[in-house]
């Protein structure tokens, strides 16, 4: 799975520009679904049949992840940008982004006349290497990812994007191991999320689930001095309860907490006061739907070192197998 | 002069109150459609049917309605408070000439006068509460028997024509509802387009949406007026867009990405066909993509736009050379869409 993570996470594929990412998880599962496509906005839509007793459910992972896209190059060749999601300028300085076609540059900022505040994100530039406007390679509407490879530290992974490539991850597992399901599961590898939840939302409108399930990272509470949350990493899948954006389906919440304690999944309950997921825009897609979130612990997320705990990870998977090869009924 | 940029943007059409501008664009496009309707939000909506070679449903979008006040109380001096609808600088506003609710009762933004204003007012911006909308009424009950209490006021510019250039009143969104309105005029597409003319973009895309829903179109074509903000800068920075410097071509804004096939079209297209374009710098703003593209199982957007100087205010710049250009990249594009450009890849 290490490999698998590594692989997803390094690719490129800020919102909007996530066809590389689609490419592989496209090859990653064709083997193990029964009918796959790709709609307009650039949704990878797997179905897996069910035996006709069950429901219509939508399982989905965003593949976009945040990014910048280039505003202005100057005469000397420098590349001012402005963001894809929610880019933290903190994060900024020294970091690394790359483009579509692989090229890699470095950020940096103007002069800081006071080292201690930060300076607008359109103070910031990024270096290609170029000397001019006419020998860059960069053109203004051209987007970039951050970039940093994965980091394995025992069971835990640092990486960029692991906001939601692990969330990806546990989607191509769980389907790779669903043999048999009551239900008709589609699962959804969603674009745009990052600036809205659009891809999530254009596919649930077009899909009409009974039930929807996100699978994405969440805010953890075991770091130096952070934000009290009760979730830390290690200590399994995070059934979200509520976030910024929904309140899940009290139901649904309630036969994840089940299925979890008799399986003996390693879980703990989120609540996220900021921050939602894909999970918000299929709750009110077209006529609205069951929904909920499989979340996986995460600190330092938008960083460029994003980092879970793989026992979560195996977790989720666990869980949203115990989900799907047993009866909805809510 | 060109009569169908002056008709569409002295005519009145505040969000939520466009009867006026939809009626004279309802007279200036039927002979050319086959079918037009509107709907329950308002929104204008025209079939032109295709020759049939094509079975592709393509919608064209250009918002109708413009940003203006409303009349919320009128004091005891028969002075009229108002709200703004839409977006509108109060830095726009003073001094300003407007013409109040259906009988179009002319009256004045009026505020403190400089000769009673002391330094430090004049140096801070007076906030639209702070205004007033003088009609020359003596007392309350004199404003009130012209005016009523949610009744819109809007801007009064006659249009007019500088060389090149052009002023007026609302070109965000009349340019392109111009735009549209001559391809409804001109020959057949290959496939059937509806044409619509949306209200309530200026606050929040709220008839595109249901627009959108309604026509369930395979491809999108929103047609918009951006602001150029494009006078000359210290910094080696650049202008979102620049007046003159063809129509600007939509990548990303604060409600869209738009299609990248769609827009790589779009570009090849002007540049095969000799037709300047820019790239809007990305970053802010939005159109009615936004809306539209959520739509069912989602909808390949694209937007393009003339740049406008001055928007929100009573008086904008237009570059016609634009605006000529604007019609020819969008019939151009239109004329050029295949299926395969957007047709979702199936797999299995
Ligand atoms: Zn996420
Ligand atoms: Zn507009």
């Amino acid at each position: 799975m290490i490999d698998l993570i590594r692989k997803l996470v390094e690719l490129y594929g800020p919102s909007g520009f996530e066809d590389q990412v689609r490419a592989f998880i496209q090859a990653e599962i064709a083997p193990y679904a029964d009918e796959m496509r790709v709609d307009a906005l650039g949704n990878l839509i797997a179905l897996k049949k069910g035996d006709g007793t069950g429901k219509r459910v939508l399982v989905s992972a965003h593949t976009d992840e945040i990014g910048v896209m280039i505003t202005h190059v100057t005469e000397k060749g420098f590349l001012r940008f402005t963001n894809i999601g929610g880019v933290f300028a903190a994060n900024l300085l020294g970091g690394r982004v790359q483009f579509a076609d692989g090229r890699q540059g470095v950020i940096y900022g103007d002069k800081f006349e006071d080292r201690s505040k930060l300076h607008p994100l359109n103070k910031y530039y990024i270096d290609v290497g170029a000397t001019s406007k006419e020998d860059c390679p960069v053109r203004v509407g051209d987007a970039a990812g951050f970039y940093r490879p994965l980091l394995v530290m025992g069971d835990r992974l640092a990486a960029k994007s692991m906001d939601d490539r692990i969330g990806c991850v546990v989607g191509i597992e769980a389907l790779k191991r669903l043999t048999a399901s009551p239900h008709d599961v589609y699962f959804v590898f969603s674009v745009q999320e990052e600036v809205g939840l659009r891809g999530a939302a254009a596919a649930a409108n077009g899909l009409h689930p009974d039930v929807s399930i996100a699978l994405d990272v969440t805010g953890s509470g075991d770091t130096p001095e952070c934000h009290p949350m009760a979730i830390s990493l290690g200590q399994g899948t995070a059934i979200k309860v509520k976030d910024g954006g929904m309140i899940a389906h009290a139901g649904l919440v309630r036969l994840m907490r089940q299925r979890a304690e008799a399986a003996n999944i390693p879980h703990q309950m989120e609540v996220l006061e900021g921050g939602t997921t894909d999970a918000y825009a299929m709750q009110v897609a077209g006529p609205g739907s069951i929904s909920g979130c499989i979340s996986i612990p995460c600190r330092y997320i938008h960083s460029a070192s994003e980092m879970v705990d793989i026992n979560d990870v195996e977790a989720c998977i666990r869980l949203l197998g115990e989900i799907l090869t047993h009866p909805i009924d809510l | 002069m060109n009569s169908l940029l002056q008709q569409l943007t002295e005519a009145v059409g505040i969000s939520g109150e466009e009867k006026e501008i939809r009626r004279l664009i309802r007279d200036l496009i039927q002979e050319h459609v086959d079918e037009w309707r509107v709907d329950s939000l308002g929104n204008l909506i025209a079939l032109k049917k295709g020759t049939g070679e094509s079975d592709l449903q393509v919608m064209v979008d250009a918002h109708i309605d413009e940003v203006g006040l409303m009349v919320t109380d009128i004091d005891s001096d028969g002075t009229l408070r108002f709200a703004k609808v839409g977006g509108i600088d109060d830095r726009a506003l003073l001094g300003k000439v407007v013409q109040v609710g259906p009988n179009k009762i002319i009256g004045v933004i009026g505020g403190r006068p400089v000769h009673l204003s002391t330094a430090e007012e004049r140096d801070t911006v007076v906030k639209h509460r702070d205004m007033r909308i003088d009609i020359g009424a003596k007392k309350k009950d004199d404003a009130a028997a012209k005016i009523n209490v949610g009744d819109r006021a809007a801007f009064v510019t006659q249009y007019e024509e500088l060389g090149e250039t052009a002023l007026g009143k609302a070109f965000d969104n009349r340019a392109a509802c111009a735009v549209l309105i001559e391809l409804l005029r001109g020959d057949r597409y290959p496939f059937d387009l509806t044409a619509v003319f949306t209200v309530q973009e200026e606050v929040g895309l709220r008839g595109a949406r249901v627009a959108g829903y309604a026509v369930q179109p395979d491809i999108a074509l929103v047609l918009e007026c951006t602001p150029a903000y494009d006078l000359p800068k210290k910094e080696d920075v650049s202008s979102n867009v620049m007046l003159g410097h063809g129509p600007a071509v939509y990548v990303m804004d604060s409600r869209t990405i738009q299609h990248p096939r769609f827009v790589a079209h779009i570009m090849q297209v002007a540049a095969a066909h000799n037709i300047p374009y820019q790239i809007r710098q990305p970053g802010g703003g939005g159109t009615n993509a936004g809306a539209i593209q959520p739509a069912h199982g989602g909808v390949p957007v694209a937007s393009i736009a003339i740049p406008g100087r001055y928007p929100h205010t009573p008086n904008m710049i237009i570059n016609l050379t634009d605006y000529a250009n604007l019609l020819k990249l969008a019939d151009t594009v239109l004329r050029s869409l295949q299926r395969n450009l957007f047709e979702p890849e199936s797999i299995l």
